[in-house]
């Protein structure tokens, strides 16, 4: 009998683990998940427990592998796909986190960030790494913890503290962690610490110096394809063959291998992400350069993003927070018991406003309130909220790279939503259209793994997987688009300044 | 009828801590309700847990306590939200479409009819247009036939109206549907060979709920020439990629037998 073998991937992502088994034609065979802990210690503070996610992980791995009745020895190799910037310290020697990992999402660092704009050497960040200085990345939360932890500084320095993206804390302690686990990240995880040279895509002294990061304690950055090691626990001997953060790995899971491709995933936060190739674009719109990924030792592919911060994590807090719904797809049947938003905008800028906007001040806002509106209403304007960030960022992606975008190919748990992927095809006015692969993040891991080892030959065999399972066609008045937009705008902009310099 | 069994324990004892939460305070620890109903806290505990897992009892995650569930007062509405429905089977529906290389849709009953709650485009690149929101005749498709088949009161409601013939082949007789559905029963799918659209068949399979509750079907439809042997039969590779699928989408809305 033939032994079949697969692909495995990880996403570790900010509400859950999951790992699938995919076949050679890209096809799910078996999938395991698990939740881990949101802690909320403060008002902006976001933290997850990393040994949490590793317990996790040890045990949806060989779960996977009992659905699908396989053994590590079937699986040709294992990728990885991580929630980006989320950051945490660990003890070299034993392996304990230094406190909980501190979320992308966390905004205890926006006085340091503030400081930090108003340096003279400020620009310089921006033109080696490509990103602005925000909260969002990982660099003023690692200066934050060394800043506020007594000691951890000089353990740093000695090299006895180890700092990580998800996938570097994975990946050391599935090749033994303390026991001599391998401490390494990939070009597109580092690409968003604000530490690494994009044109060099190594971690850069200056940067190191502006943010006061000791080098000893950094990850060793490798491409986002190549057999990294064996693991050594958890699927002993399987190879880990590829690492890239989970907007990247959407990215490379759509085949967006050609300039000009993009994608926009629609999780907890949504990414549109545009391949630019070999060459960094500098954006003029508010969109961050960051590294799409790095086949091996062929040049890296940069991209473009647009990141939104929040949009399924508002669908969330309307379930968690004020309970109007039981799960998180309640939302579209909610929201189809009205005609409209009866005139209500609401603007998540929970954690300030990302793309294009950048305001870390900002905070959320619900407006036009009247006593007609219901939950209903309130539950359009939720989807809404998706609907016209993506607008916002689209906009940004044609005046940056000169186009206009010709239709959307989107993933991500939130494509399931109908009358939303309507409404972005609608304030879009372009095409929407769904692959065949809803789960684009761990396609995407398993496909760079699957290539570092040979089990796909090449990019276009990927290709030859992608099938569009679904399209939305624009149907809205543009006359409505207009008023409607000119609306969502007016509500932005009444989020800015509301939190006050140095206050909280 | 010598052998009716007895009544069953665990059910009267569910029912016992179900008419406690429903009286006074409502919210009571495991330790209570097994001294209220004299039972070990052990066998309290597991009845409290299988109540939960259906949702008729809730536990406050602060104080542990129990009290009743939303699912009580829903009981007559349908349990599990369409859109729900379909974010939890998107992933085997796109899978099923990748294996047999034909559209897949989901479907839920809707005063008499199937509504159509998830469609996943043919894996052919060809143009193809959304059909989510549309209704189908219940008794002439593959995905109506298997709801029919697991719902006694939904094929009842039918046999008061006339069965509108689509095609020569379409089934227009009640007697003849009666036993259709006994034989869809019997093997666990459910075929359309031009009974809707001439030159198109269809293969639905029945996805299960807690306690085998069928909550919907999961098909795929296509070409006549493509789903079927040259003798008009499904072919049985494609059956059982629709019956693993909908299975999978059975197991990850917690019924366990399927």
């Amino acid at each position: 009998m033939m032994v079949e073998r697969y692909v495995m991937s990880i996403d570790q992502g900010t509400t859950s683990t999951r790992c699938i088994l995919f076949d050679h034609g890209g096809r799910l065979v078996s999938v395991t998940q698990r939740e881990h802990k949101q802690h909320f210690p403060r008002p902006g503070w976001v933290e997850h427990d990393a040994m949490e996610i590793w317990r996790n992980l040890e045990r949806i791995a060989p779960e996977a592998l009992e659905h699908a009745g396989a053994t590590p020895d079937q699986v040709a190799a294992l990728g990885i796909a991580n929630q980006r910037e989320t950051s945490v310290l660990w003890d070299r020697h034993t392996g304990r986190p230094v406190g909980r990992a501190v979320v992308w999402q966390d905004t205890r660092t926006d006085s340091l960030v503030s400081e930090l704009n108003a340096r003279p050497d400020a620009d310089m960040v921006r033109e080696r790494c490509g990103l602005p200085i925000a909260t969002y990345f990982s660099a003023s939360r690692v200066r934050w913890l060394l800043d506020n932890t007594p000691g951890l500084r000089e353990r740093a320095e000695r090299g006895d503290v180890l700092f990580g993206t998800m996938e570097s804390w994975l990946i050391w302690n599935l090749t033994g962690g303390p026991g001599g686990g391998l401490h390494i990240t990939d070009v597109t995880n580092a690409s968003r610490t604000l530490l690494m040279n994009l044109t060099t895509l190594a971690w850069d002294d200056d940067l190191l110096a502006f943010f006061g990061v000791p080098r000893a304690m950094l990850p060793e950055i490798r491409p986002s394809t190549e057999t990294y090691a064996r693991a050594s626990r958890v699927l002993p001997g399987v190879r880990i063959a590829a690492a890239l953060g989970d907007q990247q790995a959407a990215l490379f899971g759509q085949t967006c291998f050609a300039p000009g491709e993009a994608k926009c995933t629609y999780g907890t936060g949504s990414f549109l992400l545009l391949n630019t190739g070999t060459e960094p674009v500098r954006s003029t719109h508010g969109l961050l350069t960051t590294v799409g990924y790095q086949i091996a030792d062929e040049p890296a592919v940069y991209a473009l993003e647009g990141s939104i911060a929040i949009t399924g994590a508002l669908v969330q807090w309307f379930r968690d927070g004020l309970g109007l719904i039981a799960s998180a797809p309640e939302i579209e049947t909610l929201a189809r018991t009205v005609e409209d938003n009866g005139g209500c905008y609401i603007v998540p800028a929970f954690s300030g406003l990302f793309a294009p906007y950048w305001r870390s001040e900002a905070r959320g806002i619900i407006v036009g309130l009247t006593s007609y509106i219901t939950k209903g209403h309130l539950a359009r304007a939720v989807l809404e909220a998706t609907g016209w960030q993506t607008r916002e960022v689209v906009d940004a992606m044609n005046a940056d790279s000169g186009l206009a975008l010709k239709a959307l190919k989107v993933d991500g748990g939130m494509t399931a939503d109908n009358l939303l992927m309507q409404f972005i095809s609608d304030v879009l006015d372009v095409p929407v259209i769904r692959p065949m692969a809803a789960e684009t993040v761990s396609l995407g891991a398993a496909y760079a793994a699957g290539l570092a080892v040979g089990y796909w030959a090449d990019l276009e065999g990927l290709r030859r997987n992608w099938h569009r399972a679904a399209q939305w066609l624009p149907g809205m008045d543009p006359v409505r688009r207009d008023t409607e937009y000119d609306n969502w705008r007016r509500a932005v902009e009444r989020t800015f300044d509301w939190i006050k310099p140095g206050g909280r | 009828m010598a052998c009716v069994p007895g009544p069953v324990q665990s059910i009267e004892r569910a029912a016992a801590i179900l008419r406690l939460l429903a009286r006074g305070s409502g919210r009571l620890g495991v330790s209570e309700i097994a001294a209220s109903l004299g039972l070990a806290r052990a066998t309290a505990h597991g009845i409290l847990r299988t109540l939960q897992g259906v949702g008729f009892v809730e536990q406050d995650e602060e104080t542990g306590k129990y009290q009743l569930g939303a699912a009580l007062l829903h009981l007559g509405t349908s349990y599990l939200d369409v859109n729900e429905l379909r974010s939890r089977a998107i992933n085997w529906a796109d899978a099923l479409a990748a294996r047999s290389g034909e559209a897949v849709r989901i479907g839920t009953p809707l005063d008499g009819r199937v509504l159509v709650v998830h469609h996943v485009f043919r894996p052919d690149d060809t143009l193809q247009a959304l059909e989510v929101g549309a209704l189908l005749p219940a008794h002439a498709t593959a995905l109506g036939k298997v709801l029919l088949a697991f719902d006694a009161g939904a094929a009842a409601a039918l046999q008061e109206t006339g069965l509108e013939p689509f095609c020569r082949r379409t089934i227009t007789q009640h007697r003849e549907l009666g036993r259709a559905l006994a034989e869809i029963r019997e093997m666990g799918w459910a075929s359309e060979v031009e009974e809707f659209t001439v030159g198109e068949a269809a293969v639905a399979a029945p996805i299960r709920g807690q306690g085998g509750l069928v909550v919907g079907a999961m098909g795929i439809s296509g070409a006549i020439e493509r789903l079927c042997d040259p003798r008009g039969r499904p072919k049985p590779t494609l059956v059982t990629y629709v019956r693993d699928a909908a299975r999978a989408v059975s197991r990850d809305l917690g019924a366990s037998r399927w």
